[in-house]
């Protein structure tokens, strides 16, 4: 294959993934939370289950009128949607599906790059928070820099716990090195790197930013039609590079009966499955306060963090 | 020209006048926001040189942390939305200032290399920044990491008065 060709194979392949899996996500969100909540969901849309309701949501906001408040930071306020969204895109591209090179960018340093794009994710929601002209607005995004600065700590020590114990920051060559003690070995690291990764996509109980009962819809309050679908998408895709990086780095990717021609279908039934925990947990836990989430992070997450990779470094020279 | 001068060029361009911007604007939080495309740009330059471990601690410590820090303590004082008229900047020397640097490092620059040309070294692979910095490098490494060290405890100490500031008991 030339290589023009094979970038544009690559590309499109990631493309089709960031609109694709992101919406069955989403579909598996309003019926998973409905069934856990003794009640159908949506059930007309597209005939069988409302499968095409996502569709019709997407139709729905795209015929929406795209405000933009009077007093608002017009340019600011209309690039936000797009910076929260394009970094995911982009985390995307990193993402190992299956051994062989069944990656879209294979790099060197795959998992700091990984983090390093995911950590912008912040200016958009200042952007947003600040542009909107909006008090409520501006507490959400000074609550959601507060949270992704805080978060970001646990997640950048656990994750560098998973690179100690494998020798490499490449997230293919993590995968290879993983074994299934690991699960037992690196248990602390995943369920901080799980946790905080909660914490980074905003999904419930840590939905501080935009808790609706008491600041509207934190940074979105402004937002309507596409931009504030934009928003949403950017929450699901969340979800998926969350599952993806958690199953790559702690569940061991591919790893399952015959990887080398069923690789991908283990990579994706454990993102899936990871989603459907992050939906689960949606349901089931409350909000935090503001000061349980911040206590959660420095007090329990960043030590426990912290010792895991002593006792990687300590398991690591041993063996 | 090669795609690797092009790219330079378009990004150097990039870093310089978003950084003119961060100082001539008269939006508070957008030369904040500037400052970003700058960083960002920077960043860029780093990866077509190719080291990419740079390029990505850029991203991670300037544009996610540094920048966001620096907006974050703007929003929390005073961050009006559109042109403020008062803020106090003297111009010229800054542009003194500034110029005079930057002339004097171009000048020093192009008379140590003059128009030598050098080989790109090979790509910085992590492999490789992990035995020069453990290997030749660890001295300062350390050193650094104990400087760092002590500035963090020193922070806690400071925002904490319940811990810090005890007066009057020994000295």
């Amino acid at each position: 294959m030339p290589l023009w060709l094979d970038l544009l194979v690559r590309v499109v392949a990631v493309v089709a993934a960031f609109l694709v899996v992101p919406l069955v996500v989403g579909q598996m969100e309003h019926k998973v939370m409905a069934h856990m909540q003794s009640r159908l969901g949506p059930m007309y849309a597209g005939g069988f289950h409302g499968w095409a309701q996502l569709v019709a949501d997407g139709v729905k906001f795209v015929q929406k009128e795209d405000i933009t408040p009077r007093d608002a930071d017009r340019p600011v306020f209309r690039l936000a949607p797009l910076v929260a969204l394009f970094p995911y895109l982009v985390v995307l591209l990193a993402i190992p599906l299956g051994p062989g090179g069944l990656v879209a960018q294979p790099m060197d340093v795959g998992l700091f790059f990984v983090l390093a794009v995911l950590g912008v994710g912040v200016v958009a929601v200042l952007m947003s928070a600040w542009a909107s002209a909006n008090k409520y607005s501006l507490l959400g995004g000074l609550r959601g820099a507060a949270q992704l600065l805080g978060y970001e700590l646990p997640l950048v020590l656990s994750a560098a716990s998973v690179a100690m114990a494998a020798g490499t920051l490449s997230l293919p060559g993590i995968v290879a090195a993983w074994s299934p003690w690991w699960l037992l070995w690196q248990a602390p690291a995943a369920l901080v790197f799980f946790v905080s990764g909660l914490a980074e996509i905003r999904r419930p109980p840590f939905d501080m930013p935009i808790a609706d009962s008491e600041l509207v819809f934190g940074y979105m309050t402004e937002y309507t039609g596409l931009r504030f679908a934009f928003f949403l998408l950017a929450e699901y895709v969340g979800i998926v590079v969350i599952a993806a990086l958690t199953t790559v780095l702690f569940l061991g990717g591919w790893h399952g009966p015959d990887p080398a021609h069923l690789g991908w279908l283990w990579t994706l039934a454990k993102v899936f499955a990871v989603s459907f925990v992050v939906i689960w947990l949606r349901v089931s836990y409350p909000r935090l306060r503001e000061d349980q989430l911040q206590r959660l992070c420095w007090l329990v997450l960043v030590p426990v963090a912290l010792a895991q990779l002593v006792l990687t470094a300590v398991v690591k020279l041993a063996l | 020209m090669t795609v690797a001068d092009v790219l330079l060029l378009a990004l150097g361009a990039v870093a310089v006048g978003s950084g003119a911007a961060v100082v001539t604007s008269d939006h508070l939080v957008r030369s904040g926001l500037y400052l970003v495309v700058s960083l960002g740009a920077m960043a860029g330059l780093y990866l077509v040189l190719g080291a990419e471990l740079v390029a990505w601690v850029q991203v991670l410590v300037y544009v996610g942390a540094v920048v966001v820090l620096l907006l974050f303590a703007v929003m929390l004082t005073r961050a009006p939305i559109g042109p403020s008229p008062d803020l106090d900047r003297p111009a010229w020397p800054a542009l003194i200032v500034g110029g005079g640097v930057g002339l004097g490092l171009a000048a020093l620059l192009a008379d140590a290399f003059r128009w030598t040309l050098y080989d790109r070294p090979e790509p910085g692979t992590t492999e490789r920044m992990g035995t020069q910095i453990f290997g030749q490098w660890v001295l300062p490494f350390e050193v650094l990491s104990i400087l760092l060290l002590s500035a963090l405890v020193g922070a806690i100490v400071l925002s904490r008065p319940d811990i810090g500031a005890r007066t009057g008991e020994e000295a």
